[in-house]
């Protein structure tokens, strides 16, 4: 018998805000433990919460670049659970009227998108735990699809679709390392063609997009051959262990929580008016799908470099800053950038430098060297040109002369040339070049040699 | 007369004019407080040097509302540098490391934040009973409760402790104990009175109010106290008004619910309410009778509603971050035992009662019907202000009952406040006026306003108060 994975992912994405989402703390991630914390965001007695606008403004951001509908009137509710890293022991979340409602990213559909107050951090060590407070209120937005998915590829391409939108908006960095975007996958397994769904197992603890595909690669097989052993499957939550590559059993239903979600009592439930939800919408950035399309037929470039320059919304900033007249030519230098938001180069210097090499300025082979000048130093290509005297002489008085002195020192090389040889041109071009000690324009010097070669 | 006994009107002329001083006030205060807190057990904290260090720093001739006026608050609210334990032990050793926004209004006001008040623990119960650091008496009798929960805020101003304090009224808990000790307690509406550093007990119904002498204290506390605060998303950005409360009743509509009067009740309660309002009449009120009909259900919708908010609200005391911790195993047995050791008996049932009532199944059946029903009393009131502008009715049933009388049956400490209860499930304002006495024990009258007319009661109260001298009355102690 044939079997299929039915795949849902939660994704949880911290939102690019500068403060926190109930209080004026700061959002910044490294920071030493328990220094971004006031007593609303450790839970202190009396405290209350106030919203922060730009998380909602950020969250209906995001549904309106999935196609969500946005919720009207939505709401805050308590998620009542006792843990360490939960200052208040409930957390501020939405429960039936979340911000954003249905949505695709490419073929998959998205339920829901809801915001709440992210927990804080537990670490523990060998006799004790230690909480660190600081990401307590930042605020996230979990994102739960439909279980659209069948296989580890589609989820990979899912999160990296899903993530390429949030960057391109604004909306978060994603940066898994940072744990600004976690995921938590849902899988199960049926014969091919049954119509109802397999036990549902949740996988967690997965740390980069990668981890996902490979804890799917994992577990799939893991819940087909079971079940092909005759075994029964349940509900459960699963860890995967990268290091292992394997998930292990956390915790069964029956251990299953009751949340007690009840309507928030300290907030104002949250009304997004057409003026809002217009401001909103005049902030749409134009989406990856449709940028590459523009780019393929705004600049003439090849679907692979519009991909790679699409995929990493800063670097299609920089080359529609720096694509000039030659945007392929730009987009080649661009692509070799590994830290577009952290390199000194400014986008008009990739115009000048593709510039001075179709104006014959330089050689191509020159241009590697001025563009590696310009990756370390950051300074303008023609400065650099100007330091190395790399100018190519397109001086014909200057090349004329070095021809002649070439012409009478190689007189084997003419006499081939004569005799019809014509690969015996590129020994005296060689020869010119290196009397001008590489800055002559070598089209110019095979030209000026064929004329005087074929004239005398 | 001492200057302990005297009201923030009388003593703010006295302040102005320089007759006596902010430290003369304060000092004749806590030499009161000295003399009979061992009979009342009203303050839980009290730092002598500090408020008399406070009354120096204050400029008690300015024209600062409270300026040099000493004022005790109810130990739920915050005070940067004091402890707040809300009369319970999961708060033993904890000190506030901020101002709740009526303290800080206060403090802006030039009021002197004398001491800390006894309460029913986390504000639970209408006795003051329940409290961790044993029972406040009525001033007027000693063997007696003095209300609750805000039983020491009531207390302390009853016995001339305090020139006024500020207490938190979720189900009755400041006009209960102001009715059953002789003095005025407000229920601001909700939204009126920031409740930033107010240790929360059931957030959809909490609200600040002063505990006063005389009406028109009450109205000044009130201008201090009120307005909106950007930390508190439930507060109303409506502007303060100046509350004046003169002008009499003449051509005000009072009205008088049926459901108030209550068969059980005490008789002599009854007749002074009765009388009050018949005064009321004399004095050009127009008498008409209303219908608040869902009124026999807001006990059980207070209990589901306050006690699920409560089972969340109080979650956060688990010895982690501050507060009593007791070690356990791991980190679920020291929450066990942490909250286990930490709360009395009263906050247990309802942390329980609410967790209950919020559970996968029970939900529907329990939260949202009592949400429904809070819909219907709100609207019984709407209805009902539009036959009326105030709603008069006896803030109790019974005067202050003996220590003792009612701990070992909650249901029978339940219905203290079912008077009361229904102004905080439809957020409007309230207030109790002393109205008489049943044999030597003071009676409450309860004025009922719109929402955010907090005007009209004043004015009805005031009215009502100079007509009589029953807010003259004192104990004797």
């Amino acid at each position: 018998m044939d079997f299929e994975a039915v795949i849902g992912l939660e994704v949880h994405v911290q939102l690019k805000t500068r403060t926190k989402i109930f209080c004026g703390c700061a959002t910044d991630f490294g920071a030493e433990p328990n220094t971004r914390v006031c007593p609303v965001c450790l839970g202190y007695p009396g405290v209350l919460p106030v919203m922060n606008e730009e998380a909602i403004r950020k969250t209906i951001l995001a549904g309106l670049m999935i196609g969500c509908d946005i919720t009207r009137h939505s709401k805050w509710d308590r998620k009542n659970y006792f843990y360490p890293d939960m200052p208040k022991n409930y957390q501020i979340s939405q429960y039936d009227l979340p911000l954003c409602l249905g949505g695709k990213v490419g073929a998959v559909g998205v339920t829901r998108i809801h915001l709440e107050e992210d927990v804080a951090k537990s670490f523990h060590f060998a006799t004790n735990s230690g909480v660190d407070f600081n990401r307590a209120g930042t605020p996230l937005m979990e994102i739960v699809s439909e279980p659209d998915m069948r296989t580890p590829e589609d989820a990979f391409n899912y999160l990296t679709a899903l993530k390429e939108i949030l960057v391109t908006g604004g909306v978060s960095d994603c940066d898994m390392e940072k744990g600004q975007l976690r995921c938590d996958c849902n899988v199960s397994v049926r014969p091919v063609g049954q119509v109802t769904f397999g036990e549902k197992i949740e996988i967690k603890n997965m740390n980069s997009i990668s981890g996902v595909k490979r804890a799917l690669e994992y577990e799939i097989p893991r819940q087909i051959n079971a079940l092909k052993r005759g075994e029964k499957l349940q509900q459960e939550t699963r860890r995967w262990d990268d290091d292992d590559g394997k998930t292990f059993l956390m915790r069964t239903k029956e251990y299953a929580h009751d949340y007690r979600y009840f309507p928030e009592p300290d907030l104002m439930p949250v009304v997004v008016d057409d003026t809002m939800l217009a401001e909103i919408r005049r902030q749409l950035p134009e989406l990856p799908e449709a940028r590459r399309h523009r780019f393929v037929a705004q600049y003439g470039l090849p679907d692979y470099d519009a991909g790679v320059l699409v995929a990493n919304g800063a670097l299609a900033n920089f080359f529609e800053q720096a694509a000039g007249k030659n945007p392929k030519a730009a987009a080649n230098w661009i692509m070799t950038v590994s830290e577009i938001t952290t390199t000194p180069i400014q986008p008009e210097h990739i115009t000048e430098l593709v510039a001075a090499i179709d104006a014959g300025q330089i050689s191509g082979k020159q241009g590697k060297d001025v563009f590696a000048e310009m990756l370390a130093a950051g300074k303008p290509p023609a400065l650099i040109i100007k330091e190395k005297g790399l100018a190519q002489v397109s001086d014909t008085g200057a090349i004329e002369a070095f021809a002649e002195q070439a012409i009478a020192a190689n007189p084997k090389s003419v006499a081939d040339f004569r005799a019809g040889n014509k690969a015996a041109l590129n020994a005296l071009v060689g020869q010119v070049m290196k009397l001008s000690k590489g800055k002559a324009n070598p089209q110019l010097v095979s030209s000026v040699l064929a004329k005087k070669l074929q004239g005398s | 007369m001492s200057l302990f006994a005297l009201t923030i009107a009388e003593l703010r002329e006295k302040l102005r004019t320089g007759e006596v001083s902010a430290r003369e006030v304060t000092q004749a205060l806590l030499n009161r407080i000295q003399a009979v807190d061992g009979k009342l057990n009203a303050y839980l904290w009290l730092n002598p040097d500090d408020a008399l260090a406070q009354a120096e720093r204050v400029d008690a001739k300015s024209d600062k509302l409270l300026a040099g006026i000493p004022i005790a608050v109810k130990d739920v609210l915050n005070v940067d540098g004091q402890p707040c334990t809300c009369a319970s032990k999961i708060l033993k050793g904890y000190t506030s490391v901020y101002d709740a926004q009526v303290i800080t209004r206060l403090k802006q006001e030039g009021a002197i934040i004398l001491g800390r008040t006894n309460m029913d623990e986390f504000a639970m119960g209408s006795s003051t009973e329940n409290s961790s650091w044993g029972v406040t008496r009525n001033p007027w009798d000693l063997e007696r409760i003095p209300g609750g929960s805000s039983g020491g805020s009531a207390a302390c101003v009853a016995g001339d402790e305090a020139i006024a304090s500020l207490g938190s009224d979720t189900g009755g808990s400041i006009r209960q104990p102001a009715a059953v000790t002789g003095c005025v307690g407000l229920k601001p509406t909700y939204g009126r009175v920031s409740r930033y550093g107010l240790v929360a007990f059931a957030s959809s119904l909490d609200q600040i109010g002063p505990f006063t002498k005389t009406v028109a204290d009450a109205a000044t506390m009130l201008r201090v106290i009120a307005g909106h605060d950007d930390r508190d998303s439930t507060s109303v950005p409506r502007p303060v008004p100046q509350y004046s409360i003169a002008g009499g009743v003449k051509g005000l509509r009072l009205g008088l619910p049926k459901e108030y009067f209550i068969p059980g009740m005490d008789r002599e309660v009854e007749a002074a309410v009765r009388a009050a309002i018949r005064q009321l009449g004399s004095l050009g009120a127009e008498i008409v009778e209303i219908s608040l009909p869902h009124t026999e259900y807001a006990v059980a919708v207070y209990y589901l509603i306050a006690t699920a908010e409560a089972s969340a609200n109080l979650a956060r005391f688990d010895g982690v971050r501050y507060g009593a911790r007791v070690r356990g195993e791991d980190v679920i047995d020291t929450y066990g035992k942490t909250r286990g050791a930490g709360f009395g008996p009263e906050v247990k049932r309802r942390i329980i009662l609410g967790t209950y009532a919020l559970s996968a199944g029970y939900y529907d059946a329990y939260y949202l019907r009592a949400q429904k029903v809070r819909t219907l009393i709100r609207q019984d009131f709407e209805k009902a202000f539009q036959k009326c502008d105030a709603i008069v009715t006896p803030t109790t049933a019974e005067p202050a009952f003996k220590i003792g009388e009612k701990s070992a049956d909650p249901l029978k400490m339940y219905l203290c406040d079912i008077f009361t209860i229904s102004c905080n499930l439809a957020g409007n304002c309230g207030i109790s006026v002393p109205c008489g006495f049943a044999g030597k024990l003071p009676v409450g009258l309860q004025i009922l306003g719109k929402a955010f007319d907090e005007e009209t009661i004043l004015r009805v109260a005031q009215a009502y108060e100079q007509s009589t001298d029953w807010h003259k009355q004192r104990p004797v102690l």
